[in-house]
């Protein structure tokens, strides 16, 4: 007796031949909407974009249809909608970074970022001045942000995952809450609390604290996120040995959570690195270098391209997309970095 | 458990331990549970255990799932209280003093009981060396020399052959059944008196499983043991004494406690006997 | 023989106090910890406060006419010079426009948040999943000036294009009229704008709602013979779609709330603009931008209030949009 090993086989994949009738759909969609272009009202890469859309719905779940009946037809329609809802959501995503690209790259130059603004106006041409106050200013809003809002974040994270003291669940709203709050309210609240009234002007250190009411509840919110997966079983195993609460999160459960913690701060980083509206109340936006967080005005990226934005020449607009090139590469340098720690929790 | 056990097998395990008589080794007078009994909130989960553990003895706690025997054992090195709803009654004496009198270091107590869990657990963020040395650090005891803790935590723990040359290697880098060693000798470098043992072979390999039996058997020799354990044949291996828990639709209790061999062989209560002969459980 | 055995025939006792006495070091720590925990309520209440404080004096004198006025005039400017007509201070007309953006804004982003939701938790082959989840990821990231200065420079003439195409064909709609041929920087180019910006969050908060179905359900329905469509229609979307609703609330939040984006593609025009494809409108938000520079002593305490506003506002969408998603992520169904 012979035994004949049958070939491995995958019924389930569509035969060419099954391939005909979406085939013949795809092949109406291009020409419908050549069609529709050409002889209606409807014009541009997005009307085209609507009618190939609108074609592929009716053809594929049409030729579904034919082939399965009425249910087949509404959930290759659905199907079809879907992911043309998906690739719409992507569509501002390629134009804003190809934009930024193309337009941003033109006007960086080495000067760029030697120079400071106080002897360029923004109308001058772009060899003219450059964004090293600003990129100064941006760092020591940053690092000044942190200082505030990453150990009150990290003790809420704390608060709510280790201590789970009364009130957790109001705190947890409340930080829910505030990840919320307006950019602009919470420098408005910085210029009504701490600037107006008060004989202190604009600095640095203002904007900070503006920077760091937004970027609070983010760190709180992914940290809390991240010491929830630590084990109930490793502080258990700290305390049993006889540990202090104190030192069982200190030496355990931070540890621990270290790539998780060190994510929610660079994502807070991330939140508030291009954050303009606070500024424009609390740190005055000054056009030379200040290393002083405390005295004067201070500028920032995000207050460079604003001012840039305002004054609507054409050298200005280009100054704007070359600085805003520059902010972009922070925020993905940011955002990257995020992403590979994040995959690396514990 | 997979396959037959029959009373006679298990008591002829039981019997062929060498036994040692309690109290030969002055190790403190050992550790008392007195009418102790649990809640969760409302749940009377644990009724009235009596029982004593003396020094330098393995006693087993036995019984069917949910029936409060990992309840029991976290109230004697009080972390029970660590559930938010946990209530507990009785008292619990180590060396004649209650571990729950107010004003007692909660932190002391757990020095001196100490306890490996169910599922290994070694720190993730240290290495095998400093893992062994967490207590140390984490309870801010004073050592002078580490070096020689470390070797003799790991020779008890029967871990050290093993590691010798990779004391830097990161904890999580070891079997499952090393973690588990790892985590003995991590309990044993702060010097307990006492070692609670929840399940610690559940999660394990039978070949890992006798690996740490053999351990526990060595470190009755210096200090109190307790295991809860859901496999009979290890308790009627490692202890000298075993202690059969139930939950009859009420609260867990104790039926009935003896030395091994005798729980094995002859059982006083009927209920004891249908357990450990396998007719239900 | 040194165990004893008691008989359990004792009456049950009543629980022990347990005197947890923790080390000054622990005290000391959960202190800290707790003072850590207050801040976001210390600094919630903290705007509420100084806002109202600063406010409290425009807010009073206009009265309930604060909120329903249309007219914001300062008879005092920056340099102190006072007009002959007194001071009105009235943010009707923004308000309606920080609503109507914010709708626009859920109207159109909404649907195709959902259905990029969708896509990704049930349709996506894997390979793709990962790619899209990081981009729409990154939408999120990218900072709102961002989005103005592309929103001005490069999407204006496409949405401008599809404004005059609307009201071509949906004039008879109330809401597609306009008074003058005038269609660039309107609120429906603010709202498309707020749209783009809103998909992220509510694309992150659908599919975490979606991602909850239980897989059993999930199985059972195409057990019984359901196309994918008919499942997500008898499973995921019933148990997901107060989570979804929840989510367009969080993006209405935000919307509201935009500032930088908004002030940069819309004119801003004092009058309640019912008609979204007209070139004028405004938000509480840009109205604060556009009048801070220039203002008097007097109009700064006004947009005090109106900033006291607008974080009462969003506050309270956001806490409602918080409890819908978080009551959908813990119920059982």
């Amino acid at each position: 007796m012979t035994i004949t090993t049958p070939k491995p086989t995958k019924p389930w994949r569509a035969t060419p031949k099954a391939m005909v009738p979406n085939f013949i759909a795809g092949l109406s969609v291009i020409l419908g909407t050549w069609f529709l272009i050409e002889f209606t009202g409807l014009a541009g890469k997005l009307g085209a974009f609507l009618a190939a859309s609108a074609l592929a719905i009716v053809t594929l779940s049409l030729a579904a249809g034919i082939q399965r009946g009425g249910q087949a037809a509404k959930n290759v329609a659905v199907g079809t909608f879907v992911a043309i809802g998906a690739i719409t959501a992507m569509f501002p995503v390629v134009s804003i970074l190809g934009t930024v690209f193309v337009r941003g790259i033109r006007g960086i130059y080495v000067g760029f970022f030697t120079n400071d603004m106080s002897l360029a106006s923004v109308n001058d041409p772009l060899d003219k001045g450059g964004i090293l106050h600003a990129i100064i200013g941006t760092l020591l809003l940053i690092l000044f942000a942190m200082l505030i809002s990453v150990p009150l974040g990290i003790l809420t994270a704390l608060y709510l995952t280790e201590i789970k003291g009364p009130g957790s669940r109001l705190i947890r709203f409340l930080v829910q809450a505030m990840s919320g709050v307006p950019s602009i309210v919470a420098g408005l609240f910085i210029y009504s609390a701490f600037i107006s009234g008060t004989g202190r002007g604009f600095s640095g250190f203002m904007g900070s604290l503006a920077l760091s009411i937004l970027m609070l509840p983010t760190v709180a919110r992914t940290a809390e996120e991240v010491l929830l997966l630590i084990p109930a079983d490793l502080r258990e195993a700290g305390l049993a040995l006889g540990a202090t609460q104190w030192r069982t999160v200190a030496m355990v459960v931070v540890p621990a959570a270290k790539s998780g913690l060190i994510t929610a701060v660079i994502l807070g980083v991330a939140r508030i690195a291009g954050e303009t509206a606070p500024l424009l109340f609390t740190t005055g936006g000054g056009d030379a270098v200040n290393g002083n967080p405390f005295d004067g005005v201070m500028g920032s990226i995000p207050f460079a391209i604003w001012k840039a934005l305002i004054a609507g020449s054409e050298e200005s607009n280009a100054r704007a997309w070359a600085s805003i090139f520059i902010l972009l590469v922070i925020v993905l340098a940011l955002f990257f970095s995020a992403r590979r720690l994040g995959k690396r929790r514990v | 458990m997979a396959e037959q056990v029959t009373p006679s097998s298990l008591a002829g395990i039981a019997g062929s331990q060498p036994r040692k008589s309690p109290g030969t080794i002055p190790l403190g007078t050992g550790l008392e549970a007195r009418n102790v009994h649990a809640w969760f909130g409302k749940n009377h989960v644990l009724s009235d255990i009596s029982l004593d553990f003396a020094s330098g003895t393995v006693t087993a706690l036995i019984g069917p799932s949910g029936c409060g025997k990992s309840t029991f054992i976290r109230t004697l090195n009080r972390m029970h209280e660590f559930i938010p709803t946990a209530a507990m009654a009785g008292e619990v004496l180590l060396d004649g003093k209650d571990v729950y009198a107010p004003g007692t270091d909660v932190t002391k107590i757990r020095l001196k009981i100490g306890m490996v869990f169910q599922k290994p657990n070694p720190f993730p963020s240290m290495s095998i060396g400093e893992n062994v040395l967490a207590g140390l650090k984490l309870a801010q005891l004073k050592q002078s020399n580490k070096d020689d803790l470390l070797e003799e935590c790991l020779v008890r723990a029967g871990l050290w052959n093993e590691v010798k040359d990779r004391l830097d290697a990161h904890g999580g880098s070891l079997s499952g059944g090393q973690q588990q060693r790892l985590c003995i000798a991590r309990s044993l470098a702060v010097r307990p008196q006492v070692l609670l043992m929840d399940e610690p072979c559940s999660a394990l390999d039978p070949g890992s499983t006798l690996r740490i039996e053999e351990t526990i058997r060595e470190l009755s020799e210096t200090m109190t043991i307790v295991i809860v354990t859901h496999n009979m044949q290890q308790a009627a291996r490692i202890s000298d004494y075993t202690s059969f828990f139930l939950a009859d639709g009420g609260p867990g209790v104790m039926v009935e406690v003896g030395p091994t061999s005798e729980i094995f062989s002859r059982p006083k209560d009927q209920r004891t006997e249908n357990y450990v002969t396998g007719r239900f459980g | 023989m040194a165990i004893t055995e008691r008989q359990a025939s004792s009456p049950i006792p009543t629980p022990r106090e347990i005197t947890t006495q923790p080390r000054r070091s622990d005290q000391f720590f959960r202190s800290i910890v707790f003072l850590g925990g207050l801040s976001s309520l210390v600094i919630l209440s903290a705007i509420a406060l100084f806002l109202g404080i600063r406010g409290f004096e425009i807010i009073t004198r206009e009265g309930l006419k604060f909120i329903t006025g249309y007219e914001w005039y300062s008879s005092i400017n920056a340099d102190g010079l006072s007009g002959d007509q007194p001071s009105v201070y009235g943010i009707g007309a923004m308000l309606i426009g920080t609503i109507i953006t914010a709708l626009i804004a859920v109207v159109i982003g909404v649907p195709i948040a959902v259905a990029t939701a969708l896509f990704l938790n049930f349709y996506a082959p894997n390979f793709l999943k990962g790619f899209l989840v990081s981009v729409v990821d990154l939408m999120a990231a990218f900072p709102s000036i961002l989005f103005g200065l592309w929103g001005l420079n490069v999407l204006m003439p496409s949405a401008e294009y599809w404004a005059k195409l609307l009201h071509k064909y949906f004039s008879f709609v109330p809401l597609f009229e306009v008074s003058a041929p005038v269609f660039t920087r309107s609120p429906f180019v603010a709202g498309v704008v707020l749209a783009i910006m809103i998909i992220p969050i509510v694309t992150s908060v659908a599919r975490e709602v979606f991602s909850q179905t239980p897989l059993d359900r999930i199985q059972a329905a195409y057990a019984l013979g359901a196309t994918k469509w008919s499942m997500i229609r008898a499973v995921v979307l019933p148990f997901g779609s107060s989570g979804v609703v929840g989510g367009a609330m969080l993006g209405l939040g935000r919307a509201m709330g935009e500032t930088v984006a908004v002030f940069t593609v819309l004119n801003i025009v004092f009058q309640a603009n019912f008609q979204i494809l007209l070139g004028a409108g405004g938000n509480v938000a840009s109205l604060i931008i556009l009048k801070f520079g220039e203002a008097s002593a007097e109009e700064i305490k006004a947009l005090m209030a109106a900033g006291l506003i607008l974080f009462i506002l969003t506050l309270v969408v956001n806490m409602i949009a918080d409890l819908i998603v978080n009551r959908s992520g813990r119920q059982g169904r």
